[in-house]
């Protein structure tokens, strides 16, 4: 039997969170099948063909499945389903969902954000916001499974070439409609892919001060993340949001900057690989897992560390 | 229009929970429960509704155990007019919560039903997508904002790239996210009267529906402790270590 992959993607790019998705998938075992829906989406699915590993690549190029609306993607799912012993999709917004109302449909349940696989059936997940990782296992004859991302290195990008197939199914389901998008415009890399990561919490007071933690993105490359209340504030976009709702990151290097550590934040950043913490109060609980733990005020302390870059 | 808003039972969102030391599970003894943050800002979005006019009645409906009340009666003293508990003590997982609401739902005729877009205890973020798929209906997860348009609904949702704007046909299903709205505390007065209105109780064999699980938990582990760390005294010392220590820089 063969896995089949749901490609994360705007159209132009694959979503590197579908390399890490790919890897989930070959620990399942069998042929590896991604299936890019979209419209125009032609460029997506050469980049899929060659990721290593993968043996398929299906184009559904329709424009009902333009914006992936979770309604006409799923109902795609579900007829291509017969063939796969387990779907699985990166845990992103799209995949979210539209992947639970194909386990509806197929009368099977899913597997939410799995961080490894121990057998075909088996899988470790995070609950409670990550205080506890549960060993589940599924006795469905199809596994529904999202993937995270962080808990999963990447297979190489090139050298693979999966035959791309073209297929014509265009369920519309008729029932929603696309009307427009924001996306927030950035040249800075993907917070979930970024190899260092600086965010800002309430202690940035306000919007324009995230300029001090930009001018340290500049020099290190980095994405910049926020904390719930930083967001909630209005200081930054939404998208920005680490933590157990928000974006799950595990860069090498985290840099939480007038961030308290609640649980909820710790949640989107503690598997990160160092951790840095520059805070005024030394009782912070982000003091608790940061490798790194500075006491001072960030007004003083992100500019000079800015100066040392 | 009438609006359904399931409601589920957890852990407070302050509490930090422990693993039970049999590994079957978190230790759920003498730990606070609540409303599920989600789904208090789902049942928040409700009454909203019904106080503009755009809802005639807000009903919230548990699946669980008999101490679910205790949040039912959270959400009316919050405003909703009246609740339904499906009561049972079996395992239930998001399908079968779904197929459970779907089975109310067909009783009520809700044009309107909106979910927490996750529960803070399993984090799965499932049960309204399944919901949706099951009863054929459109479906706007992750909102932060809703208005009714006519016989349609207007969505902006939070994606991972920023916002996106939706029109989905009624009925339909939304799924909260935090920015949706600020839910209100419930006053005293309202405490009082919410004892008064009427929660209704019934079965899932009431309700035609057989409970099944299809996922089990094998153990529950707590998760990888992070090393100790040190505190650094200068901003050099921290670029030092971070450079020749750490080399992350
Ligand atoms: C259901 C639910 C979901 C949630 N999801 C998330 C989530 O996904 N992500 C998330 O982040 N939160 C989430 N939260 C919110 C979380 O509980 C916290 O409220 C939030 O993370 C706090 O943000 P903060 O650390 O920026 O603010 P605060 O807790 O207010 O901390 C601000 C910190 O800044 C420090 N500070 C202030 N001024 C300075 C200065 N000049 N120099 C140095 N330090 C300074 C203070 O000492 C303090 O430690 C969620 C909560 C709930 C209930």
């Amino acid at each position: 039997m063969s896995v089949l992959v749901l490609a994360e993607h705007d159209n132009n790019e694959l979503k590197s969170a579908t390399l890490n998705t790919v890897t989930a998938a070959t620990e399942i075992g069998g042929d590896v099948t991604i299936l890019v829906a979209g419209s125009g989406c032609g460029a997506v699915a050469e980049q899929a063909a060659k990721i290593a590993g993968v043996a398929k690549v299906l184009v559904a190029d329709n424009a009902a499945y333009t914006n992936m609306l979770a309604e006409n993607t799923a109902a795609l799912i579900v007829e291509l389903a017969g063939d796969y012993s387990a779907i699985l999709a990166p845990a992103m917004t799209n995949a979210k969902g539209i992947l639970p109302r194909v386990a509806a449909l197929l009368d099977v349940g899913q597997i939410s954000e799995i961080t490894a696989v121990v057998s075909a059936d088996t899988f470790v997940r995070p609950i409670y916001a990550g205080n506890a990782m549960a060993t589940v296992q599924s006795s469905d004859s199809i596994k529904v499974i999202t993937v995270r991302g962080t808990g999963f290195d990447a297979p190489s990008a090139e050298g693979g070439s999966a035959t791309v197939e073209a297929i014509s199914n265009a369920t519309d389901a008729g029932v929603s409609e696309f009307v427009s998008e924001e996306v927030a415009a950035s040249d800075r890399p993907d917070l979930t892919a970024a190899r260092v990561v600086i965010s800002g919490g309430r202690g940035m007071q306000n919007g324009e001060n995230f300029k001090l933690l930009e001018a340290v993105a500049d020099k290190l490359g980095a994405a910049i993340g926020a904390s719930r209340a930083a967001v909630d504030a209005g200081y930054v976009a939404n998208d920005m949001q680490v933590g157990q709702t928000g974006k799950i990151v595990a860069p090498e290097l985290y840099i939480a900057v007038g961030i308290s550590g609640a649980i909820q934040h710790l949640a989107g950043m503690k598997d990160s690989k160092v951790i840095v913490a520059i805070n005024k109060d030394e009782e912070a609980p982000i003091f608790q897992v940061a490798d790194f733990g500075l006491v001072a005020d960030l007004f003083e302390a992100v500019p000079a560390f800015e100066a040392l870059l | 229009m009438k609006v359904l808003v399931p409601v589920k039972r957890v852990v407070d969102a302050n509490v930090q929970v422990r693993v039970a030391s049999d590994h079957s599970g978190v230790d759920l003894n003498n730990v606070k429960m609540a409303i599920n943050p989600f789904c208090e800002i789902a049942v928040e979005e409700a009454i909203r509704l019904r106080e503009k006019g755009v809802a005639t009645e807000v009903v919230v409906v548990s699946a669980g155990a008999k101490v679910c009340q205790e949040q039912l009666r959270t959400a009316l003293a919050l405003g909703a007019d009246r609740a339904i508990l499906v009561e049972t003590d079996e395992e239930l997982q998001p399908l079968a919560i779904a197929k459970l609401l779907k089975a109310v739902s067909d009783k009520e005729g809700a044009e309107l039903t909106i979910f927490g877009k996750q529960s803070i205890d399993e984090d799965n973020g499932q049960t309204g997508q399944m919901f949706a798929a099951l009863a054929g209906l459109a479906q706007g997860t992750f909102a932060s904002e809703i208005t009714i348009e006519g016989d349609k609904l207007k969505v902006i949702r939070e994606t991972d790239t920023g916002e996106q704007t939706l029109t989905l046909n009624m009925p339909a299903v939304i799924t909260a996210d935090l920015r949706l709205n600020e839910p209100r505390y419930a006053s005293l007065p309202n405490i009082m009267k919410a004892k008064k209105k009427p929660m209704d109780v019934m079965t899932p064999a009431d309700l035609g529906v057989e409970v099944t699980t299809n996922i089990k938990t094998l153990k529950v582990e707590p998760p990888a402790e992070r090393a100790a760390g040190i505190i650094v005294e200068t901003v050099e010392d921290l670029v030092d270590k971070l450079k020749n220590v750490a080399k992350v820089i």
